[in-house]
């Protein structure tokens, strides 16, 4: 008979996954700077990084929020996705309406570096998964750890 | 005389329809944005619902499944952000 079980203990790989996303974030952001200040000058390169951090952190908090409730129950989980995801959009909105009046906010840049960021980092970290899903072996880990993705 | 009270009519006309055409500019990005969360709070709710059953179902693979569904779920979030996205140019820009 098969134990049941209703939470999850130790790492998450969520976190480990948005980890290596910002950190590919952060390589990346000197590019979306120079195609933001090539859009609109310096208010387009500053409303870019904010557009950069602000997906940055929408992933660590995603991943945080899944992690914590992934530790007390799976019903807290599908609770955290739902939840974190109304909560999250509204937070973007907010940190938007923060600033659309700012000088140096250039919607246009901001909304579509918002877009790109996401999407960008996300079929990145995809493939770098998917590779180490076909292949867990292949991946070298550091300190021991297996990759993000073939962990388990 | 006439010419001012015409040029003085028309200027309202002009206001009014600038501000008809804010007033709904406002309410369609505001229902963009609503619309565009709809279809992602379905996806995340069915993707979260299926990959629980799936870690309760075998704890083994949990890591996999976790990640999968962190995956798809951020997928699934870029839906609403092209939402976002355009609310904020249809409502702001």
């Amino acid at each position: 008979m098969t134990a049941f079980v209703d939470r999850l203990e130790g790492p998450s790989p969520a976190m480990e996954i948005a980890k290596d996303m910002v950190t590919r974030g952060l390589w990346a952001v000197p590019v979306g700077l120079g195609l933001g200040a090539l859009a609109a000058g310096f208010n387009g390169a500053v409303s870019v990084a904010y557009a950069m951090a602000l997906v940055l952190v929408n992933f660590l908090l995603a991943a945080y929020t899944l992690a914590a409730a992934a530790r007390v129950s799976f019903a807290l989980v599908a609770g955290a996705a739902l939840g974190g995801y109304a909560v999250r959009l509204g937070l973007i909105l907010i940190a938007f309406l923060l600033v659309r009046d700012a000088s140096w906010m250039a919607k246009v840049p901001f909304g579509i570096a918002i877009i790109v960021t996401h999407l960008v980092l996300l079929v990145w970290e995809l493939r770098y998964v998917s590779a180490s899903m076909a292949h867990p072996g292949l991946k070298p880990s550091v300190s021991g750890q297996p990759a993000a993705g073939s962990r388990r | 005389m006439s010419a001012v009270s015409t040029a003085i009519e028309l200027a309202v006309e002009a206001s009014d329809a600038d501000a008809a055409k804010a007033t709904a500019g406002a309410s369609s990005a505001g229902f963009a944005y609503g619309l565009a969360a709809i279809g992602p709070g379905i996806g995340i709710g069915y993707l979260v619902g299926q990959a629980v059953q799936a870690m309760a179902r075998q704890p083994e693979s949990a890591g996999q499944v976790q990640t999968t569904m962190f995956l798809g779920i951020a997928f699934t979030e870029a839906l609403a952000l092209i939402g976002f996205v355009v609310f904020i140019l249809l409502k702001f820009a």
